[in-house]
């Protein structure tokens, strides 16, 4: 069987992997590039455990060829946390126990990312429509949609906090 | 699960597309792959050659131009809903993107994907027949333009031949006065519907109806466009007075205080209701599909009657 190259950027750092046409991008992400954040659940695009960013945008990666993700830049949760600690997501997980078993977390992460990342300060009921197509068996999503406000609140207060230094700077 | 082998081809031009797929036996043309994947993932479908569409530029673009809402075809449902053309004259489009699947699923699958599926339980078919829409197939011999109505012949069977693709799916611009909706009930989010129904009118300055166009999902063995429920509708009078020009609430009043407009309403219901011919399923009963038929036809109906007045 032919095989194709694949250059992916993941997280920020360049890869390149020889894969067979079948082989799905969820497979090229944990058993290639060994990156296991990212959880296999249904495997029938009903879940959301795979959900990665493709290009920005939240994509369930047991429903992409591998091959299809050439050129593209990839974002998993293995790329939320920065040199600074926790994102503000995932500390909003931890403090308002948005999860139990955890095994839903990587990809309502990557959900809440790209969220906050188009729409900064979304309503409970923007919130629970984005994460529609992530699926968890324990929380009953009442934490987890407390979780996304409060990331929603720090990194509101982060960037105002930024924007009047900014303004601080031009005065002086 | 992983799918059978297959080859896969990356064709940069919609002509080098329609070469592959003369040529290839067993060929399968890939837009958004959300239907198609995971077909191959549960191996109901194990095609010897894949012909992805991704790669062919000016596919996803989305335009008014020349009397038509022109959809390429890999234009996606987050594309649909993210459009200001769509929210302003095409509002039973929205309606019918935010009820697929779900907002992941919906950054890749294409409007067009969805209707050369052929898959009634798919709900852009049901709309594109009210909305009158005509598909445009590209094969060996050039491009032709197939009327929505000569489109969907079975389940998963449509009138694409198998060197064809889907290039671009045309929606006339709706004429002042119209107003369309989307009503779909699901048991949960990202699941087919127990019964869709999608209804596009346009009312004439006295509040008449001058065009009518009613669509049924899985309703049976292929979408069905409810044409008695349309002829009840058409020449119906649903603005006695003052006419349409004004704010929803006023038309809102109006509609339901003209004479007989209820009982057009229910007949028309009821006729589509008629049309249908669902299956029993872990979705319900023949006569509780049937009914919810009835019911969300009516609420259709009354929601395009509102928006169709709010337009002026
Ligand atoms: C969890 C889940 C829930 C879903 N829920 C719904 C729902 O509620 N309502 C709904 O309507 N859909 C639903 N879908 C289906 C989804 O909308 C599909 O993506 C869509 O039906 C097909 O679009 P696609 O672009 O993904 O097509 P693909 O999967 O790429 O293709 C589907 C079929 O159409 C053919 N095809 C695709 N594009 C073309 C073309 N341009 N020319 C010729 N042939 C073509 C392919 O060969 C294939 O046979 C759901 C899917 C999933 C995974
Ligand atoms: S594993 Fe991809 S959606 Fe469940
Ligand atoms: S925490 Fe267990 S599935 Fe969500």
């Amino acid at each position: 069987m032919e095989t194709f190259p694949v250059r992916v950027t993941v997280n920020g750092e360049a890869h390149e992997a020889e894969v067979e046409p079948r082989m799905l991008l969820v497979h090229l992400i944990r058993d290639e590039l060994r990156l296991t954040g990212t959880h296999i659940g249904c495997d029938t695009t009903h879940c959301g455990a795979c959900t990665v960013l493709l290009d920005g945008k939240p994509t369930k990666s047991c429903t992409v060829l591998a091959v299809q993700a050439d050129g593209a830049d990839i974002g998993t949760v293995e790329g939320l946390a920065g040199a600074d600690g926790m994102h503000a997501l995932q500390e909003g997980f931890w403090e308002k126990h948005g999860l139990q078993c955890g095994f839903c977390t990587p990809g309502m992460l990557m959900t809440g990312a790209a969220l906050l990342e188009a729409n900064p300060n979304p309503s409970e009921a923007e919130i629970r429509e984005a994460i529609s197509g992530n699926l968890c068996r324990c929380t009953g999503y009442v934490n987890i949609v407390k979780a996304v406000q409060y990331a929603a609140d720090k990194m509101g207060a982060a960037a105002a906090e930024t924007a009047n230094a900014a303004t601080d700077g031009e005065d002086s | 699960m992983i799918p059978a082998q297959f080859e896969y081809h990356a064709p940069a031009e919609v002509e080098d597309a329609v070469d592959l797929l003369v040529e290839l036996d067993d060929a399968k043309v890939m837009s958004g792959g959300q239907s198609l994947l995971p077909m191959m993932k549960l191996r109901l479908a194990s095609p010897a050659h894949i012909i992805d569409l991704r790669h062919i530029p000016g596919l996803d673009a989305i335009e008014e131009r020349d009397g038509f809402l022109r959809i390429g075809a890999l234009v996606t449902e987050t594309q649909l809903e993210e459009s200001a053309a769509v929210a302003e004259r095409y509002p039973i489009l929205l309606d019918t993107a935010r009820v697929i699947a779900d907002p992941l699923v919906r950054n890749r699958a294409t409007v067009c994907g969805n209707i050369a599926h052929g898959d009634p339980a798919n709900d852009h078919p049901a709309t594109m027949l009210a909305l009158r829409a005509r598909v445009v197939a590209t094969g060996p011999d050039g491009e032709r333009t197939i009327d929505i109505d000569d489109f969907f012949h079975g389940l998963f069977m449509t009138a694409l031949g198998e060197d064809e693709i889907l290039t671009e799916i045309q929606v006339p611009v709706p004429p002042a006065g119209s107003g369309g909706a989307y009503v779909k009930l699901e048991r949960k989010v990202g699941d087919y519907a127990v019964a869709g129904v999608a209804v596009q009118l346009t009312l004439d300055g006295e509040g008449k109806v001058t065009q009518a166009g009613v669509g049924l999902t899985n309703l049976g063995f292929a979408p069905i466009r409810a044409t008695a429920a349309e002829e009840t509708l058409l020449g119906a009078d649903f603005v006695p007075a003052g006419g349409l020009r004004g704010a929803i609430e006023r038309v809102r009043d109006a509609i339901t205080k003209a004479p007989g407009a209820d009982e057009v309403i229910a007949a028309a219901a009821q006729a589509a209701a008629d049309m249908t011919e669902p299956v029993e399923d872990r979705r319900g009963s023949v006569e509780y599909k049937r009914n919810m038929a009835r019911v969300l036809t009516a609420r259709a109906i009354r929601q395009a009657l509102a928006r169709a007045g709010a337009g002026g």
